[in-house]
């Protein structure tokens, strides 16, 4: 009976885990971005503002939770569970060291990939349940946009798939003893940062809510802790993205002296500090800006670092 | 396993049904996707990962969400307020939240279970089914390609704005 | 793509930058001394009243917050019976100010006024009216104005010379 205790530890640490990343994020990003544009951010309740935690939480669960009348009831609160259950379970395939993750499996990474496509649903599905123009309009962009990247997403992860030989992603994390892939996969590991970003639409890539011209987008008539699942949502969707870098490009937990698990959460926390600095700094580009970006340049680009990786291993055979 | 198999089954025969009863259209599609789901549910139970996979991103992830995009934009007519009332009973809510319980439930089973093992045989990873396509049924894989690539000339030509 | 990622160094570097945000209750701002906040009532050096009633600052006042009504003492010189100025509809745009021909509505560099009860914004002769001049520390109205009260008759003003008998014919 020690593997289920095991794998319950493991279950719900790695749930534990992402919910408090999650919630901490809720803060930090707003202390970062503050840090990075002269300002303090939140630093009043408690030492350095660290109970607005707290105080956001009281304060999401306390509003009133207003479902429109003129929504689709069911679909409308359908919407962000789907986020929340796709984005959680794709933490299930994630190595975080040896011996803690929740379920090896053969095909983790196309399991991330089906995953990260179902998350689609949250999206559209919240903005044509909503039935309001702001939260359509959000929804077919967001429709558009996430099918459009994941299809690089898929692609730009299929060099490291081929150098690996395996789509286990404990598999891949050991390949990479000798070498991370993201010296032999750059341009893979730029594009899968590019379609992460623009997967959990995060600023540049925030053109389903783009506060500017649609309000909030597909969210605009959520309130109280429906908002606030797809706010967590997309915080563990960047926490995910940065995950899956490590463990794809930056080796996992593989490090010298320190133990894996801490080398694996040093390496995801730079790559959170990272998104949130790209989110402090780039403006967000016009619509059709971002479908050529994504199709003229992106897919080429994935298709080539594929064929060539490909060519390569054959020849070396 | 072979418990899984059948549950899964049923819940796409079940779900498939429900699809052509649904009135709504996009409460149609949902039920559409939880079919396709559950139909990777059984690929999976019967030891095709890769494929269940596949099912996942290219059907319910990619397909499924074209047909949402397209129902959407359409179904927002003067109409649309007479049938909210019809939309908003219970009976419409509770069939598709028990049955996706019942997937989830399936999944956490496999997980905890026997992870990566199939119901019969031994598990067929992507390197058979690659050898697969292109091995003995090459031409198949061509011949799909070629329609592919006749449906994407297709609809260049038919996206093509006017040169007048 | 070299633009992006310069951005993107060019943004990281400001995160060792001095803060530009002034810590407010603890650090508070300079305010210059003819900052427009919050409104008071004058008194002139000899500790009177300044205010002489004569309404223009309800009148100048583009959202007629100021409300006030006139009367005499026995000796013929008019203040203001109460005074009162609603701050939840004053915008300190400084009118009243202008247009007091005794500058005893005057606007100081203060702006601390949060209150949790709406009531208590609007502010009585009491709460409006100092024990000092303000920003006219020697300025006294009835010093230079012809009218006669109580200790000052006629011509005994600054620069008034004494009242000329019009019906006598001597030279």
């Amino acid at each position: 009976m020690s593997s289920l205790a095991t794998n319950l530890i493991n279950v719900f640490g790695v749930l534990f885990a992402v919910l408090t990343v999650a919630a901490v994020l809720v803060y930090g990003e707003r202390r970062l971005l503050a840090l990075v544009q002269d300002r303090y951010g939140p630093n009043r309740a408690g030492p350095f503002g660290l109970l607005q935690i707290i105080a956001d939480v009281i304060k999401m669960f306390t509003k009133e939770d207003w479902i429109p009348p003129f929504a689709d009831r069911f679909v409308f609160i359908l919407a962000p569970a789907v986020i929340m259950i796709t984005v959680l379970l794709s933490f299930t395939v994630v190595p975080f060291a040896p011996g803690v993750e929740v379920v090896s499996l053969n095909i983790g990474l196309l399991f991330f990939l089906a995953m990260s496509s179902m998350g689609v649903y949250s999206v559209v599905l919240a903005g044509w349940a909503s039935n309001s123009k702001y939260s359509l309009l959000g929804g077919l962009r967001a429709a558009a946009q996430m099918l459009s990247y994941e299809v690089f997403m898929g692609l730009s992860l299929m060099g490291v798939v081929i150098l690996a030989g395996s789509f286990n992603l404990r598999e891949i994390v050991e390949a990479q003893k000798g070498m991370w892939f993201v010296l032999p996969q750059f341009i893979g590991f730029v594009v899968f940062m590019i379609a992460g970003l623009a997967e959990t639409h995060r600023i540049p890539f925030d053109l389903p809510e783009a506060d500017s011209e649609l309000i909030a987008g597909y969210h605009s008539e959520y309130s109280a802790m429906k908002f606030g699942m797809f706010m967590v949502g997309e915080y563990i969707g960047v926490t995910l993205i940065s995950v899956l870098i490590v463990a794809l490009f930056f080796g996992g937990w593989i490090g010298p002296v320190l133990p894996p698990l801490v080398w694996f959460v040093l390496k995801t926390s730079f790559f959170i500090l990272l998104i949130i600095l790209i989110r402090g700094s780039l403006p967000r580009p016009r619509y059709d800006q971002l479908m050529s970006y994504g199709w003229k340049l992106l897919l080429p680009l994935s298709l080539l670092n594929l064929v060539v990786t490909g060519g390569i291993v054959l020849a070396l055979g | 396993m072979i418990v899984v198999f059948y549950i899964a089954s049923g819940v796409a025969i079940l779900s498939t049904f429900l699809v052509i009863l649904q009135s709504n259209a996009v409460h149609a599609l949902l039920y559409a996707i939880l079919s396709l789901l559950s139909v990777a549910i059984v690929f999976f139970s019967l030891g095709a990962p890769l494929v269940a996979a596949l099912e996942v991103i290219v059907y319910a992830g990619a397909i499924m969400v074209l047909f949402v995009f397209v129902v959407m934009v359409l179904n927002l007519g003067p109409g649309a307020e007479g049938q909210e009332r019809v939309w908003l009973q219970p009976r419409t809510w509770t069939g598709p939240v028990i049955l996706t319980l019942v997937l989830i439930g399936e999944l956490i089973y496999i997980f905890l279970a026997r992870p990566g093992l199939a119901l019969g045989g031994p598990a067929i990873g992507p390197q058979e089914v690659s050898l697969a396509l292109y091995g003995p049924y090459l031409l198949g894989v061509e011949l799909a390609s070629i329609l592919l690539l006749a449906g994407l000339v297709g609809a260049y030509h038919l996206g093509r704005e006017p040169s007048d | 793509m070299l633009s992006v990622l310069r951005s993107i160094w060019g943004v990281f570097l400001h995160a060792f930058r001095r803060r530009e945000t002034v810590l407010y209750p603890e650090v508070k701002p300079y305010l210059p001394p003819r900052y427009r906040g919050r409104i008071i009532l004058t008194r002139d050096p000899d500790g009177e009243e300044r205010c002489v009633a004569c309404y223009l600052c309800a009148v100048a006042c583009p959202v007629d917050c100021i409300s006030l009504q006139a009367t005499e003492d026995d000796s013929g010189r008019r203040y203001p019976e109460f005074f009162r100025i609603n701050f939840s509809r004053c915008i300190f745009c400084g009118l009243c100010e202008e247009a007091c021909p005794t500058f005893a509505i005057q606007l100081t560099p203060d702006f601390e006024m949060g209150e949790y009860n709406r009531n208590n914004l609007v502010y009585e002769k009491e709460q409006l009216l100092i024990s000092g001049p303000g920003k006219y520390p020697d300025y006294n109205f009835y010093r230079v104005a012809g009218l006669a009260i109580a200790g000052k008759g006629k011509g005994e003003a600054e620069r008034e010379q004494p009242p000329v008998d019009v019906r006598s014919l001597l030279p």
